[in-house]
């Protein structure tokens, strides 16, 4: 069966123009998410721009985040930074009173060299509401990378001990090392990842970040962190330096055999041995058979932008598919390295070539690839979806994967639900013979 | 710094990019950080654009931020003339790059020196003007370009038509329903037997620019865009324009008066007045329509309107004149045009407001309570909040302010476009009374027995609450899903395992 045809991964890297979100959109999900807090982009219009109209209807939710918008005499220093921002701030504090304020640092802010993180504790000890800084701008980072850098700024500010002694219990009564999870998902996955791991025996103490900024977890040097989504490497690397923390490198919770390599690798670390995991991996399989028959045996193509790519890559080669190429915006292959294994084995396992990985890839070289190539799919960022479409190719938004629950064995049907919808719809549509609608070649 | 949650004008560099999107084979570069490039998703979701919106980044990162972008600036706009062949390369600076202080103007010469295509710098400002601004100068800048270069070649055309003609600009690519409006002032024009000499810039291309002063004059049917390309070719080539706005019956009449005027003056003999005259009482149905009793209904009513200038205006003189409509205010975030403005509604509403803070324009709505809103998306949602219908009128929009009929503003079959808009908006005349007379509508409690009532299934604390966490429009089909598994596998409480465990085993 397995006569691989492949030796090593291949990793290339072009020119870094492609498209993707900026990632102060990482605030969208992250206020959501957090509560009690409020999020400050301290940037230009074009950030103000760019979230109003990525953001669509959320704006109008009376959003717990805005814009500090720089004005000529910010930029030109005519106005004092610290002045400004206090009154903002305290602004902020009067009219929605939140336990945290994030500033969310840009291009601009990096420019003109703004102090924001010199600014910060002055001003929180002045107004008494923490204030974390995170420099989620698009000269550094794309898309995702954005809570990256708002996590590894928060885990700092996570606390050595409990304040209170009383629910100390959870703590007290695990048998194992404690070990605290990263990555911001929605309550619900946070809830049954949490179940997954409880049926091994092994408790989860705390995620950071947490329902709200005053929950955030205690994180004491020696504990065990594990990180749900590929693109934390900052976070993970603030965890295991600064809060002395042992990081469990494992492939991430995403489609049935991530989810229980996941689960697997943290069982192993803590001296666990899993119980049904395969008999579970194997149940959800074929549950996902209707699906899986639509895909099999048809090729994709990541033109990439929110880093998830390498873990979706391998569920769908594991799901029968041939990957032509994975685009990413940025490759950590130690942070990744049980990740990439997996891909790496999967591929033997399924007897297919190993897709080249390409780093901070060119759009355009990469839609020339596509034409050559004809991929049944292409996952790719919204920019050039329609045009795709237009040119009779399958498209799939890349973002959708970024807002969806694809995490553990529960959400692993959404995954190829979403893959699966352009296949499903252009089906019927193919039957009507009008596959190119655009005039160009 | 300004505390803002929302805006109604981009940064400039959109209305470059609206502008040099428009065209034919001009390709634009921005000078921007990575992920600006948003203007391509707009273009291509909105518009639901088939081609590849012709906008690259050249971006900056940190390499650039050491180094200077020079090599890489240049690069990127010799590589595009390769591989595209535009006609026209415009390199745009963003809010980001503008404060790197390089000398851009630079790197377009040296350049053009290797290009077949033709190399420009946007010439705009990122903190003094808005994306509507900007894209006003960026087509004057254009135009600019290829007449001093067309005068240098002694290749321009002044020698005017046969018969009177005409050069529409403003036509531009994201903007508010063009497409139809431009559809509609070609219809106009050809009723008017005016010859369309060109339409810029949308799908124009820039080598056809030379023949603009061929053309007997200038049309602007947008305060926002052309009016400066308008004074250039007055200035440079002695052409007039006309720029009053054919949008609503009276507006369209005087319009076409003016254009009448001006072709006369320049020789052709025609009169329109019969032609106004059909079209406003038998062919147009708008004017009727005010007419007819149901339309009484709308007498005195209170209204508010709010958008660019253009439309703002034009809607405020539509509800006051043909209406009856009592407009309490009317606004504009067009702060750069508030003399215009001011003078053009005063007389037809009771307060003229001019900003951009919508949070401001929200807690006016809230106090003026309106029966209805004529105002932007933004409005449109404070309308829901509040409860008051709200009819968009103006840009910013949403992709469903981009349909796919024929919805223009402008000219006589926007007359009837607008009129179905505002009676659509206010509570329909009839129930309206109806609802007044009856107390409302009928509270009597439907009776109905719901699927879930039958058996009696319990839910446990936990799952309760998970569930009321899933989206409302999701929810009741994630409750009978759940309760049908619970049921079919004799469960008879629900807990967060067995919801679960529903989701992964019930295919949905």
């Amino acid at each position: 069966m397995s006569t691989a045809q492949s030796d090593a991964l291949t990793f290339e890297c072009e020119t870094g123009n492609y498209h993707t979100f900026c990632p102060i959109s990482c605030v969208s999900w992250l206020y959501q998410k957090i509560e009690d807090s409020f999020f400050l982009v301290i940037g230009t219009k074009t950030c103000g721009y760019f979230l109003q109209n990525a953001m669509g209807v959320m704006i109008f939710a009376e959003p717990r985040y805005a814009m500090a918008e720089l004005e000529e005499g910010d930029i030109s220093a005519k106005l004092n930074d610290y002045g400004e921002l206090r009154r903002l701030c305290l602004q902020i504090k009067k009219d929605r009173n939140p336990s945290v304020i994030f500033w969310i640092g840009t291009c601009t802010t990096e420019i003109i060299k703004m102090d924001l993180e010199g600014i910060a504790p002055k001003l929180e000890a002045e107004i008494r509401v923490p204030i974390v800084v995170a420099r989620a701008n698009g000269l550094d980072y794309a898309f995702t990378q954005g809570e990256d850098t708002v996590l590894a700024a928060m885990a700092q500010r996570c606390p050595l001990n409990l304040k209170n002694q009383s629910d100390n219990t959870s703590l007290k009564t695990s048998p194992h090392i404690p070990l605290v999870l990263f990555g911001s998902l929605p309550d619900p996955v946070v809830t049954q990842l949490t179940m997954e791991l409880k049926k091994q025996g092994i408790f989860v103490s705390g995620w950071l970040p947490s329902k709200r900024y005053t929950e955030l977890p205690v994180i004491k040097e020696g504990y065990y962190v594990a990180g749900v989504n590929p693109f934390l490497s900052r976070t993970a690397t603030t965890l295991m330096r600064r809060r002395k923390t042992k990081l469990i490198g494992a492939p991430f919770p995403i489609g049935p055999d991530g989810t229980r390599a996941w689960i697997e690798k943290i069982c192993s670390v803590m001296n666990v041995k899993p119980i049904g995991l395969e008999d579970r991996e194997k149940a959800i399989w074929a549950s996902l058979e209707d699906y899986i028959s639509l895909i099999r045996g048809k090729s994709v193509f990541f033109m990439g932008d929110n880093l998830l790519e390498v873990s979706l890559a391998r569920f769908l080669t594991r799901c029968g598919m041939t990957v032509y190429e994975i685009g990413i915006p940025y490759m950590d292959k130690r942070y990744q390295a049980a990740e990439l294994a997996l891909l790496k084995a999967t591929c033997d396992k399924m007897n297919v070539m190993m897709p080249t990985i390409v780093e901070k890839p060119d759009n355009y070289n990469q839609v020339d690839r596509i034409r050559d190539l004809k991929p049944d799919l292409v996952i790719t960022g919204m920019a050039h979806a329609n045009p795709l479409e237009a040119r009779g190719i399958n498209t799939k938004w890349s973002v959708e994967f970024t807002f969806a629950q694809i995490h553990g064995f529960t959400n692993a049907r959404d995954i190829l639900e979403l893959v699966t919808r352009p296949l499903r719809r252009n089906l019927s549509l193919s039957e009507l013979g009008w596959d190119v609608y655009s005039k160009q070649s | 710094m300004k505390l803002a949650y929302w805006m109604y004008a981009g940064p400039a560099h959109i209305g470059t990019l609206r502008i040099a999107s428009s065209f034919k084979k001009v390709h634009a570069i921005m000078h921007a950080p990575l992920g600006d490039d948003y203007f391509n998703v707009m273009r291509s979701m909105l518009e639901r654009d088939r081609d590849f919106t012709p906008v690259t980044a050249s971006v900056v990162d940190r390499h650039v931020l050491a180094r200077g972008s020079q090599e890489k600036v240049v690069e990127n706009i010799t590589r595009k003339d390769r591989e595209e062949s535009p006609d026209l390369v415009i390199l745009t600076p963003t809010c980001t790059s503008s404060i790197l202080q390089e000398d851009l103007q630079n790197f377009v010469s040296r350049a053009s020196i290797e290009t077949e295509a033709d190399v420009l710098l946007a010439d705009v400002n990122h903190y003094r003007v808005n994306e509507l601004q900007a894209g006003d100068r960026t087509l004057e800048q254009i135009v600019t370009f290829y007449m001093e270069k067309a005068k240098s070649n002694n290749q321009v055309l002044t020698q005017k038509t046969k018969t009177p003609s005409v050069n529409i600009i403003g036509a531009v690519s994201l903007g508010f329903h063009n497409q139809h409006d431009i559809a509609e002032l070609k219809r106009l024009f050809q009723d008017l037997d005016i010859q369309i000499n060109q339409i810029i810039p949308e799908n124009a291309s820039v080598q056809d620019l030379k023949k603009l002063p061929s053309a007997w004059f200038n049309f602007i049917p947008y305060r926002e865009t052309g009016l400066m390309t308008a004074r250039y070719l007055e200035k440079e080539f002695n052409m007039p324009y006309v720029d009053i706005t054919p949008m609503g019956i009276v507006q369209t009449a005087a319009c076409i008066r003016s254009i009448q005027q001006l072709v006369n003056a320049l020789g052709a003999a025609v009169d329109y007045e019969k032609y106004i005259d059909e079209q406003t009482r038998f062919i147009s149905q708008s004017a009727w329509f005010s007419r007819s009793i149901d339309c009484q209904n709308l007498t005195g009513k209170k209204a508010i309107v709010f958008g660019d200038a253009t439309h703002a205006a034009a809607i405020t003189r539509i509800l006051h004149q043909e209406m009856g409509i009592h407009v309490a205010w009317c606004g504009t975030y067009c702060k750069y045009d508030e003399e215009w403005f001011k003078d053009q509604v005063q007389e037809f509403c009771d307060e003229v407001i001019v900003s951009d803070d919508h949070g401001l324009i929200g807690d006016l709505i809230a106090k003026t309570e309106p029966a209805a809103i004529f105002g932007t998306q933004m409005e449109r949602h404070i309308g829901k909040r509040l409860n008051i219908p709200c009819g968009v009128i103006s840009s910013p929009v949403h992709i469903q302010n981009f349909p796919l009929s024929y919805r223009p503003f402008l000219g006589y079959e926007g007359t009837n476009q607008i009129a179905d808009l505002v009676y659509n908006s206010f509570t329909l005349g009839m129930e309206d009374h109806l609802l007044e007379i009856f107390g409302g509508h009928d509270t009597t409690e439907a009776l109905s027995i719901g699927i879930s009532a039958v058996d009696s299934i319990n839910w446990s604390e936990e799952a309760q609450k998970e569930l009321n966490k899933i989206p409302g429009f999701v929810r009741g089909k994630v409750k009978r899903n759940t309760e049908k598994f619970a049921r079919d596998c004799s469960k008879n409480l629900i807990t967060l395992e067995v919801m679960y465990e529903a989701k992964e085993k019930v295919s949905s």
